[in-house]
């Protein structure tokens, strides 16, 4: 049986699933079940759309065991259409100038994984520059 | 009756495609190698370093719902066609229903068949959908091959996919005709559980695997269906080079243009399970209602598959949900043989 915040977790760190406040409409993210705004229970999830702009950013030249790989890469504060703040790493990075303002998605990525091609495989969001832009 | 006809029509609802932006230029490879390069293959498409058949089916899966409209918790399946699942034992079909925001009361399965391991969960799930067992289910072929550093098949051994949603006729941007698969056991190609790279047999891929078997397919196809190739508006066949698809068109009197819109080798090279259902993606994006099109996959081992699709007017509602093969083609970042060996892990890190 899969514990249920585990679980939660996974839907967070896979596919950026929030919460929504009932009371106020304040979209929360990471999910913490509390609105920040009105201080009211707050638990019904909610699915970002996966866009935002970059707020700020790093580059990190080397990286810790796990992302030696990826590195040179960028960090970034990334600020989501809905509202909520969040930290974490850019991908596919080219030409692109990566600038405060510049317009970013959501994708699922290897986070990390063991060296040694034995361990388990970490998947979760990161953000690239966004590819084409879509009618919704 | 040879054809595979599901009892209730079925259609594709909704389709994504992926292709990582990475590309090398075989002619890079060959100066590293000092071999001949790939002929008309100008380079091909190469995975980032936190890339995987899982992460690209996730992407190419999310494509595919914001095209077909419909709620993720309504699939009842998604099967992962790829001879490069990330885990040897570990379902990479669990992993992405998470991710897409399956509901758990799904099948979740991936299917090996290397080349056509993507148009196999295709066919599977026309079966699954047509016989009511489920109203949508998803049919992914994506894989991230690789080729062992100066072997020939290391310059077109590439990365990308497709995703397919299938679901009733009526809701379909493309309705399925039917279906035929040919078999038979043939050592042309293989890699065995623990080896990272393939082994094949020189004189078995060409004659006697890729033209007999998708020979085969195509004539019992279009015999049984009593169509010819002017009956189609575009085909796509298999594309492990851009020479044998060019080919085995031209022998069964298909036009270049037919085939042009779905053969996308020359620009990212052969993308194993995700070449049909890849090839498929781009020809929907420029299809018309009416259009009917002929797709006829390989993989080695060895098999064919070939379906066809008549394009409705639900086509033009759904195409500009979500990004176009050719957006994922124009989108590139070139790379040298020293950093695409980085990114495929021909370097050993940690040892
Ligand atoms: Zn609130």
């Amino acid at each position: 049986m899969e514990n249920p915040r585990h679980w939660r977790l996974k839907k967070q760190r896979y596919a950026l699933v929030g919460e929504i406040c009932p009371h106020c409409a304040v979209k929360i993210f990471p999910p913490r079940d509390v609105c920040p705004e009105c201080g009211l229970e707050a638990k019904t999830s909610y699915q970002f759309s996966g866009k935002g702009k970059i707020y700020s950013y790093t580059k990190m030249t080397d990286g810790p065991a796990g992302f030696r790989q990826n590195a040179p890469y960028f960090v970034a504060l990334i600020q989501l259409n809905e509202g909520p703040m969040i930290t974490a790493q850019l991908t596919d990075v080219g030409d692109e100038e990566i600038k405060i303002g510049s317009p970013v998605e959501m994708v699922t990525r290897k986070l990390r994984e063991d060296g040694d091609q034995h361990g388990a495989i970490l998947y979760g969001y990161k953000f690239r520059p966004v590819l084409q832009e879509v009618s919704a | 009756m040879k054809l595979l006809k599901p009892e209730n029509p079925v259609g594709i609802i909704g389709y994504g495609a992926y292709i990582p932006r990475y590309r090398i230029k075989t002619t890079e490879i060959a100066r590293v190698w000092r071999g001949e390069g790939a002929g008309p293959i100008r380079e091909k498409s190469v995975p980032g370093p936190d890339e995987d058949t899982i992460t690209m089916s996730i992407e190419a899966g999310r494509n595919a719902l914001a095209r077909a409209r419909v709620a993720p918790e309504s699939i009842r399946a998604i099967w992962i066609g790829s001879e490069s699942h990330p885990y040897a034992v570990k379902p990479s079909g669990t992993i992405v229903a998470e991710a897409l925001g399956a509901d758990s009361s799904i099948s979740a399965a991936d299917f090996e068949f290397a080349c056509k391991a993507g148009t196999e969960a295709l066919i599977a799930g026309m079966g699954f959908v047509g016989s009511g067992m489920a109203r949508y289910m998803m049919a992914i072929g994506m894989d991230t091959a690789q080729g062992k550093p100066g072997d020939v098949l290391e310059y077109t051994a590439a990365a990308g996919g497709g995703a397919l949603i299938l679901g009733p006729a009526a809701e379909s941007a493309a309705v399925l005709d039917g279906a035929y698969s040919y078999v038979s056991d043939t050592p042309d190609f293989w890699r065995r559980q623990t080896a990272k790279y393939p082994e094949h047999a020189q004189r078995f891929t060409g004659e006697p695997a890729y033209f007999d078997h998708i020979g085969h397919a195509l004539r019992t196809y279009l015999d049984e269906t009593g169509t010819t190739a002017k009956d189609y508006a575009y085909v796509i066949f298999h594309q492990p080079n851009a020479k044998f698809p060019q080919k085995i068109a031209k022998e069964a009197g298909f036009t270049p243009d037919q085939l042009a819109p779905g053969l996308l080798s020359p620009f990212i090279g052969n993308t194993y399970s995700g070449a049909v259902p890849l090839g498929l993606c781009a020809t929907l994006d420029i299809a018309r209602p009416g259009d009917r099109i002929l797709a006829v996959s390989f993989g080695s081992g060895a098999g064919s598959d070939a379906f066809s699709l008549t394009v409705t007017s639900k086509i033009d509602e759904v195409r500009a949900l979500a990004p176009t093969t050719q957006a994922y083609i124009n989108r590139r970042t070139e790379i040298d043989y020293a950093v695409y060996a980085k990114y495929r892990e021909k370097i050993d890190f940690d040892r």
